[in-house]
């Protein structure tokens, strides 16, 4: 069967553009790459969705205005947004709420531990997975096609329209020419190849968060076409998380939480930054860079017993010693260039009493570089513990550039019958930096418009 | 308890307790997150709250194939029963129920096969009814041990569970909101109200609940009806058998009705669901458990029907041989399950107020 629409990719914002196409009366196709054990690419990973909102809104509470999200974006991009845009996406997200409850979506209050973000971020009952099956079976209501294990290789362009589309499913190759097409295939991070060309050799050391199926197929078969892109291939978002965790799809459980309560060495057993300069979750994002910019990109975390309960727990215990000297053999490091690390930064220890866990308390090291400058307690109590740090990447930012109405474009002007959504028009809104939720946010307001725009073209 | 399972299902809760995705679910998940580190006795306590709804498997990201490998609602299964089995008295005998829907099958007949001797050796005392098959005299001497003697062997089992989950004094509060809990089946409707995931993959349904509530409530109504008749005969001399408008008829037909129809389908909800998401050993016991349940249910109600034919005596053998596996069994099956659960909701209610 040929059908009006097809959408390339398998999570929030290919769903999103399925299910609002289907509704608007187009036949839609579904091409996911991934089995459907892993459908839902970085999607079935997330927990929340930012969304602004006048007033208390399912598991929201007090408001959360249009400028004030806005001004939220710009603080933490550096005013690399484009606002049109961005206000765009703010301004639906308020609608987007109701619409994903309707699409059998279940949010739940916000989790523990995250209570800063009860007003402004609204999680899913049981994470992104949950909303990922709860959106394909809505879609399968809606009679979408789904076909998984199905690879898009190659999209024709022919002057200003998709004329053909290129997919390899059980060894073969097949095409196929619907009306309207969406490329709702995410990043191109798992492709270590891609990453360490833009980023140089340190890239083979990086970890993927993520789903390992975003390799930017289609985004560089398009690129390579001339369709207009956005953003730098060098440009992503990586944080720092345990150096154990899996190289891909590691998702939420690797992230470590101790680095403000810690000194954090690199492999010469030196430090190079101040772990205590913000908590942790404004900070957790230029620990990735900081990790990828030492040698061999790793880092090692060191706390002692007093510090142990101040922090969620990571998925794998920490190496534990009672001496810092065994602490330093089992992380393989020089014993005694820890040591005298540690010696050093203990002594330039203070006045602990004004110690706040969750607060910049102040408790700062004096003449030491570089300084500690919140959270400075000498590591003295054994025993001991340590995690490895290495640079986990949750996507990349190099993308299809688009309009207010998710239309792709080449020099000449607009691609007639192509929309990009999700991840992989994400630069179009955002230059760098990232505020947490927002990723599902323009998945979601960019997918719907997507859709409508297709099946209304198909029709 | 078996140290590998318990190790198994910690190594689990830990990836859980850095997640936290699924803190609304069910509340096992409250429970496992205010712990830092869980104790045998803690992972213990989360097994018999969770009750195997699945909603957990199919919101993780992390189910096999990925390497962490989650499978929460089998892992806390398994723990689950092999507490059962660890802490029941005497013990050896709930290592043959739990995973041996044979040897309840065996019982059973063993049971028929007492009563049917019984009513041949012991006969009647010339009473009416079913006392004319089977004296009331005779009746009470068989069931009232075998009534009491389950209540003992739980008692002893939940007291050791009960020490090796750390509880406290009991206090009427927690008691109360355990029944709570229990009574609407909460943790059933999956946190949302949707149901739980059990016989169509992903879909949420509350199909589970309902065919669990009409066990409950069936199961009660006949207590009720067994009660009601036992106090009629001793305190206001009115022997069995009686007419539609009494209390045991008014109570048991309900309840023979809803126990049945329960019975039969939560079977057929067991058939489809996905055996590798629960304790894969223990499917045959629960599923026999269930199926005798259904016929002491389904044997009361012919009972009621041919209760004035030929076949009574017959029917009369099958019922209360039924019966009396059943009582005799219940701390060494899925019956005891009830039981603990209570006593879980109970300790979980005392660890949010602490
Ligand atoms: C661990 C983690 C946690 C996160 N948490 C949050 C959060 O809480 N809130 C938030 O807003 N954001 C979060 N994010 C970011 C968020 O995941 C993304 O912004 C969002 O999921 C992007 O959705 P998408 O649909 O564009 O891409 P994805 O969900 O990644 O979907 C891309 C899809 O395309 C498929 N695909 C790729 N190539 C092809 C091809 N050639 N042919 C066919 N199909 C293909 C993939 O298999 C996949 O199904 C998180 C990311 C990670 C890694
Ligand atoms: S079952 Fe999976 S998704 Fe749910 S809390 Fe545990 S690890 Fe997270
Ligand atoms: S199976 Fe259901 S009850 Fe058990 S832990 Fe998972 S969500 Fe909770």
């Amino acid at each position: 069967m040929a059908h009006d629409v097809v959408v390339i990719g398998g999570g929030n914002a290919a769903l999103c553009a399925a299910m609002t196409a289907a509704e608007a009366g187009a036949s839609v196709l579904i091409l996911e790459t991934a089995p459907k054990a892993y459908r839902g690419g970085n999607s079935r990973h997330t927990r929340n969705f930012r969304c602004m909102h006048k007033g208390p809104l399912g598991p929201l509470v007090d408001d959360y205005s249009e400028d004030e999200y806005l001004a939220d974006l710009m603080k933490v991009t550096a005013g690399k947004t484009d606002g049109d845009l961005a206000r765009l996406a703010i301004r639906s997200s308020e609608e987007c709420l109701p619409w994903m409850q309707d699409h059998g979506v279940h949010f739940q209050p916000s989790l523990s531990g995250t209570l800063s973000l009860a007003r402004t971020n609204a999680f899913f009952m049981g994470g992104g997975k949950s909303l990922v099956n709860a959106y394909y079976r809505t879609a399968a209501k809606l009679g979408i096609d789904v076909l998984y294990e199905a690879q898009v290789t190659h999209l024709e362009l022919a002057g200003d329209q998709i004329a053909w589309i290129d997919y390899s499913h059980g060894g073969e190759i097949h095409r196929i020419t619907p009306k309207a097409v969406v490329v709702a295939s995410g990043g191109f991070q798992a492709d270590t190849e891609w990453l360490t060309r833009a980023w140089g050799p340190a890239a083979k050391n990086f970890l993927i968060r993520g789903t390992p199926y975003n390799r930017g197929v289609v985004l560089a078969d398009l690129l390579d076409q001339g369709v207009q892109s956005v953003g730098d291939a060098d440009q992503c978002h990586a944080v720092a998380i345990d150096g154990r965790a899996p190289k891909f799809d590691g998702g939420i459980v690797t992230r470590l939480d101790c680095v403000p309560f810690s000194i954090v060495v690199n492999k010469n057993a030196e430090r190079f930054y101040d772990e205590g300069e913000d908590v942790w979750p404004k900070r957790y994002a230029i620990w990735g860079r900081l990790v990828a910019a030492q040698p061999d990109q790793v880092g090692y975390v060191i706390i002692d017993a007093k510090s142990l309960n101040l922090f969620m727990p990571s998925v794998f215990p920490p190496l534990k010693a009672d001496t810092i000297e065994d602490l330093a053999r089992q992380m393989g490091l020089p014993a005694d260039r820890l040591r005298s690390t540690v010696d050093d930064f203990n002594a330039a220890c203070g006045d602990q009493t004004g110690f706040h866990p969750t607060e910049l308390d102040g408790v700062a090291t004096s003449g030491l570089t570089p300084a500690k400058t919140n959270w400075a307690r000498p590591i003295t109590e054994p025993p001991f513990y340590g995690y490895s740090l290495r640079t986990g990447v949750t996507f990349t930012y190099l993308g299809l550039k688009v309009d207010e109405n998710a239309q792709c474009s080449t020099q000449d002007g607009p691609i007639k019958n192509l929309w990009a959504a999700g991840e992989t028009m994400a630069g179009s809104i955002l230059g760098q930096g990232y505020l947490a939720g927002f990723g599902m946010t323009i998945g979601t307001v960019f997918g719907r418009i997507a859709g409508r725009e297709a099946a209304a073209h198909a029709s | 308890m078996q140290a590998d399972l318990i190790q198994e299902a910690r190594r689990q809760a830990e990836i859980c307790h850095a997640c936290r995705y699924c803190e609304g679910y069910c509340s096992v998940f409250p429970a496992l997150h205010r712990e830092r580190f869980l104790t045998d006795g803690d992972i213990t306590q989360l097994a018999n709250l969770c009750h195997n709804c699945r909603g957990c498997y199919y919101a993780c990201q992390y189910t096999a194939p990925h390497e962490f490998d989650l499978n929460l609602p089998k892992a806390l299964a398994e723990v689950r029963r092999n507490s059962w089995e660890s802490y029941a008295w005497p013990a050896p005998v709930a290592r043959k129920f739990h995973t041996h829907g044979g040897a309840i099958a065996i019982a059973s007949v063993l049971g028929f096969a007492a009563m049917f001797l019984a009513i041949r050796l012991i006969g009647s005392a010339g009473g009416d009814g079913f006392y004319a098959a089977f004296s009331h005299g005779a009746m009470v001497a068989i069931f009232l041990p075998a009534f009491f003697f389950p209540l003992a062997s739980l008692a002893i089992s939940l007291k050791k569970y009960w020490s090796s989950v750390g509880g406290t004094r009991i206090d009427l509060k927690s008691v109360a909101r355990a029944f709570g809990m229990a009574a609407e089946m909460r943790d059933l409707s999956g946190g949302h109200g949707d149901g739980c995931n059990f016989e169509e993959e992903d879909r949420f349904s509350h199909a589970r609940r309902h065919a669990h509530q009409a066990i409950l409530y069936g199961f009660l109504l006949c207590f009720a009806s067994t009660s009601a008749g036992t106090l009629m005969h001793y305190f206001l001399d009115m022997p069995a058998p009686y007419p539609l408008w009494s209390l045991p008829k008014l109570f048991g037909i309900p309840g023979g009705v809803l126990l049945t129809g329960g019975c039969a389908w939560m079977m057929s909800l067991k058939l489809r669901s996905d055996r590798t998401l629960g304790d894969g050993n223990a499917w045959g016991g629960d599923f026999g458990f269930i199926a005798l349940l259904g016929f002491v249910a389904l044997s009361g109600l012919a009972l009621y029907v041919l209760g004035s034919t030929a076949a009574m005596p017959l029917l009369l053998a099958l019922h209360l041989g039924s019966v009396l596996s059943f009582f005799l069994l219940t701390p060494f099956t899925k019956m005891a399950h009830g039981f603990y659960r209570l006593t879980a909701l109970i300790r979980d209610a005392q660890q949010k107020q602490a």
